[in-house]
């Protein structure tokens, strides 16, 4: 159990998906300058996330790498390099399903995820996150563990640049930095201080 | 309809995908931390960039446009397993440090975003050059930042020594900044500024217009 609480603190804190490995930079950047909205998003990643990892982990232990077709009696079938494929298939299929499942049975949160979901399909912290699995070569739990603290890390990141970005704006930006620019160097600094958490082992 | 050269050359510095556009930042920022592994990524992601626009244009009147991005991620995805597949079989060491960024490729919205934006309404040919262009756009960012870190945070460019470093006996220490997530942003807003004061053209509107201080005038 410790184990794995210690993958999922790790990976909010330690190694965040968005300001250590700069991964879903584009929503991140695009869709932070309202905290509701960047919340909400925030919640539509550790969903998806939580679910895309462990079943990602589950194709490529009994499908893709090698000797994984030994079950169907081929064990010298080697589909790893597949996965590229695989992967942003299961995103894009779960992603769709998902849609779908919560429009029909929970249409509170249709409306509040809707827009971004469809967006989540091409945020590289789901394909991240995946290929981080695989090649750290987690068990199921630990993908479930992974995947869960993936998510939970990077909407706290974008709420905690949404946050900063709302006051900005009332700020006195010099003329070329407006907008974009400032906001990259808010970011690099949030990152300065999660870095701090880097001396942490768990 | 633009000119052949237009499409290629106005992505570098007018409508820099990164520094305008806002796409493809992800993998910017991690692989500059070395100029080589920067060259070998620039290379992939013009590659990819250019034959999934001329793929996209090709078949841009058999595609239903209800299933046109599942098509599109499938060619896209495939090209990157061909290039990673290239980087592993002749540069082992690269793609090692590389580790998830060739893969993350695919979901690189520079080159979703412009098979979506340009090679849907265009011919393969003008296609292939806005891909190109595109990708040169993204590389000439990419190498500046590269060019800034490496030399700056090991003393080295392209793993020969420019500075000898304190640990080899020589002076110079290096700046362990810049080896660190952090300074890629930095370094990225800084050139956003650089490039925006030079054409003032991209400054974005400001949302809201600072009054002028007028307090001190009413106390006399």
């Amino acid at each position: 159990m410790e184990h794995y609480l210690g993958i999922f603190f790790s990976t909010i804190f330690i190694e965040n998906m968005a300001l250590t490995f700069f991964l879903g930079m584009c929503t991140f950047i695009a869709i932070s300058k309202k905290i509701s909205t960047s919340f909400g998003l925030g919640v539509a990643v550790i969903v998806v996330l939580a679910i895309t990892v462990p079943v990602n982990n589950l194709i490529y232990q009994y499908f893709l790498r090698d000797g994984a077709l030994a079950w169907a009696g081929f064990p010298n079938v080697d589909l790893s390099f597949l996965g590229f494929l695989a992967y942003i298939g299961v995103i894009a299929a779960l992603v769709q399903i998902l849609e779908m499942f919560l429009d029909k049975h929970v249409p509170v949160l249709y409306s509040a995820l809707g827009v971004f979901l469809p967006l989540i399909t091409v945020n590289c912290a789901i394909l991240g996150a995946s290929l981080f699995m695989v090649e750290r070569d987690y068990t199921f739990t630990e993908s479930v563990a992974f995947g869960l603290g993936a998510g939970v890390g990077w909407a706290l990141a974008i709420t905690a640049l949404a946050g900063v970005r709302e006051k900005l704006k009332y700020s006195d930006v010099p003329e070329g930095l407006r907008g974009l620019g400032i906001t990259f160097i808010c970011v690099g600094l949030i990152s300065l201080g999660f870095m701090s958490f880097g001396g942490i082992d768990l | 309809m633009s000119s052949p050269k237009e499409v290629l050359f106005s992505p570098i510095f007018d409508n820099n995908p990164i520094a305008l556009q806002v796409l493809g930042i992800c993998s910017a920022l991690a692989v500059t931390v070395s100029m080589v592994n920067t060259l070998v990524m620039c290379a992939a992601v013009i590659f990819v960039c250019a034959f999934s626009n001329l793929f996209v244009s090709l078949l841009r009147h058999v595609m239903p446009s209800s299933i046109r991005i599942i098509i599109q991620m499938t060619i896209i995805a495939s090209l990157v397993i061909l290039v990673d597949q290239i980087i592993q079989a002749y540069a082992y060491e690269v793609s090692q440090r590389l580790s998830v960024f060739v893969g993350l490729i695919i979901t690189n919205c520079i080159v979703l975003g412009r098979a979506e934006g340009f090679a849907l309404q265009n011919g393969p040919y003008i296609s292939f050059l806005d891909g190109i262009g595109n990708g040169l756009g993204y590389s000439i960012l990419l190498l500046l930042v590269a060019l800034i870190r490496e030399p700056l945070g090991a003393g080295t460019l392209m793993g020969y020594t420019l500075f000898q470093s304190v640990n080899d006996g020589g002076w110079y220490i290096g700046n362990g900044l810049m080896l660190l997530a952090p300074s890629a942003f930095f370094i990225i807003g800084l050139t956003i500024w650089a490039l925006r004061a030079w054409k003032p053209a991209q400054v974005e509107p400001v949302e809201y217009e600072i009054a002028e201080n007028v307090q001190y005038k009413e106390a006399i």
